[in-house]
């Protein structure tokens, strides 16, 4: 059940508790298992995509033994389109930080790292200060945990997280087979719970608000509200919180140039919703949740658009596993020799086919979800492949 | 200028003698000398005690570290589709004729090297790039060549 309209929302970036970190310390007072049933009950999904429970992820960690367990802040936010991260981080990383440390502290974890890509390096110097007033306090608390910052080196992939933890490893960032999850054998071998920047900031609030309220936001099966990354043909670019369960069309309308052709949700590894679906397309309703959104207006030629998204994919696509390394190199061939003519329309079919197994006999999300945007892109705008 | 022996034992004492500390000793190298010589690799593979293929296979794998010599401004200019739709190609091509060097190259001065590269989450404020860790946004083709005074005014 969706929505009937957008509801804007403002939970994530409104002002810090009086005290530094008095969420932190309230929640220290609780139960464990508490904090942990809390998170269950608010329905919190993962913010970076991939949207698997929260509190379950939290439980699992609680249950791993070891003397070593690690919480890691993926802030390598790598998807075109995707900035809402970088925002949060900006404007109130201690809430960020919070929710590490309550992580911590719920699943008995030793040592945390923030692991940020090399394009947010800008953000080093103030997230240290506030690293600074995070230690401060937990010492002051008595929880031992403290949260140092790694900078990535540049490579999309490594926001999937056993690539993230590969490359902090010293490894070339590519992929494990999964299982083990990192919440068995993670970082250096240990017990490790990787969370997006978002899910954390949500946990703070979660805390704050309980999981009454938090529940209250979104629909039944998708609770809370969500950040999204606007950009394109739009006047209203930028982050905007939203609650979940919207169509389209309720978002076309607030966000649009009035000239809206496609939106593409969940970032170039997400879908492209062609006008003609705005009406039946609820946005994280079997597509996917990172929010990231990018309208097109009718100036735009969508050829163009799946080309940068090829582009992209193909020079990101580790090179690991052979699906996605060629795939990716493939339907880009494929799609410039539909447009010079030298294949026939018909072709584009082969490619779907293509970008299909891909999605089978891929190691990890980057081959795996190619086909999502490829597949919607040239079945509702084929006209523009060849004209 | 430090000596890159010097660099990675300070990087070795912070992060230890195991393989997680070679992307901190990489990009403290590369914080000081802009990329990483071969024989540079050699010696963070004898200190780290791994093969120097390993070394050069991380390297080479994440576009922030470098392996050949760059100018002292890195410029990356976002590719990705919303910059693209707000005239990033415009951008490069001024780019290209205030520098007079061509996409991948470095001035004769060593003061600049001109890079695209994939989204750096600046979407919102398109089209953008990072000049060393440093993001500029808005961009237009009339604010080029006073951004890049500036960083030539810098070096003196």
């Amino acid at each position: 059940m969706s929505n009937t309209k957008l509801k804007k929302v403002d939970i994530i970036f409104s002002p810090y508790s009086v005290a530094p970190y008095e969420i932190l310390r309230w929640m220290m007072e609780k139960d464990k298992q508490d904090i942990i049933d809390n998170l269950i009950e608010s329905g919190l999904r993962g913010r970076g995509g991939a949207g698997f429970p929260t509190g379950l992820k939290w439980k699992f960690m609680a249950s791993e033994q070891g003397d070593e367990k690690y919480i890691i802040c993926n802030a390598d936010e790598g998807e075109p389109g995707t900035f809402k991260d970088r925002k949060l981080l900006v404007e109130v990383p201690r809430k960020v930080i919070s929710g590490m440390a309550i992580a911590a502290f719920a699943t008995n974890s030793t040592k945390g790292y923030i692991y940020l890509r090399a394009e947010y390096n800008s953000l080093i110097p103030s997230l240290k200060r506030e690293l600074d007033v995070y230690h401060e306090y937990a010492a002051k608390f008595g929880l031992d945990f403290t949260i140092e910052i790694f900078s990535g080196a540049g490579a999309y992939v490594c926001g999937e997280e056993t690539a993230l933890i590969e490359s902090m490893e010293g490894k070339r960032g590519e992929p494990r087979n999964k299982p083990p999850y990192p919440i068995q054998n993670g970082y250096k071998g240990k017990p490790t719970l990787v969370n997006n920047v978002e899910t954390l900031a949500s946990v703070s609030m979660v805390c704050r608000y309980g999981a009454e309220k938090y529940k209250s936001y979104g629909t039944d099966d998708q609770r809370g509200s969500k950040l999204f990354s606007l950009s394109g043909d739009s006047l209203k670019e930028g982050v905007h919180e939203l609650e979940l369960g919207m169509k389209i069309s309720d978002f076309v309308e607030e966000f649009g140039d009035g000239d809206t052709k496609a939106v593409q949700i969940g970032g170039v590894a997400g879908f492209c919703i062609p006008r003609k679906k705005f009406h039946e397309t609820v946005i994280g309703e079997g597509n996917t949740t990172g929010g990231a959104t990018m309208i097109f207006n009718s100036s735009r030629s969508m050829y163009n658009v799946l080309h940068n998204y090829l582009d992209f994919f193909a020079e990101e696509s580790c090179g690991q596993c052979t699906p996605c390394r060629v795939g990716t190199q493939q339907l880009l061939k494929g799609i410039e020799a539909v447009k010079s003519g030298d294949k026939p329309i018909a072709y584009l079919d082969d490619l779907v086919k293509l970008s299909r197994t891909m999605k089978i006999t891929s190691k990890c999300g980057l081959g795996q979800s190619v086909t999502n945007s490829f597949s919607s892109i040239v079945e509702n705008f084929k006209e523009e492949m060849h004209h | 200028m430090l000596e890159v022996a010097n660099i990675i034992e300070a990087k070795i004492e912070q992060y230890g003698r195991e393989r997680q500390a070679l992307i901190p000793i990489l990009q403290g190298i590369i914080a000081d000398k802009n990329f990483i010589a071969k024989d540079d690799m050699v010696l963070i593979a004898k200190e780290l005690d791994i093969s120097a293929a390993d070394v050069y296979g991380t390297a080479s794998f994440f576009s922030f570290i470098e392996d050949e010599r760059k100018g002292k401004y890195v410029i990356r200019v976002c590719k990705s589709i919303t910059c693209d739709m707000k005239n990033r190609r415009g951008i490069l091509a001024s780019l290209e004729k205030e520098l007079r060097i061509k996409l991948g190259e470095t001035t004769h001065d060593n003061l600049f090297t001109l890079h695209d590269v994939n989204c750096i989450g600046l979407c919102d404020q398109g089209p953008a790039m990072l000049i060393n860790d440093e993001p500029y946004t808005h961009l237009t083709v009339e604010k080029i060549p006073i951004i890049l005074r500036e960083k030539r005014n810098q070096k003196n």
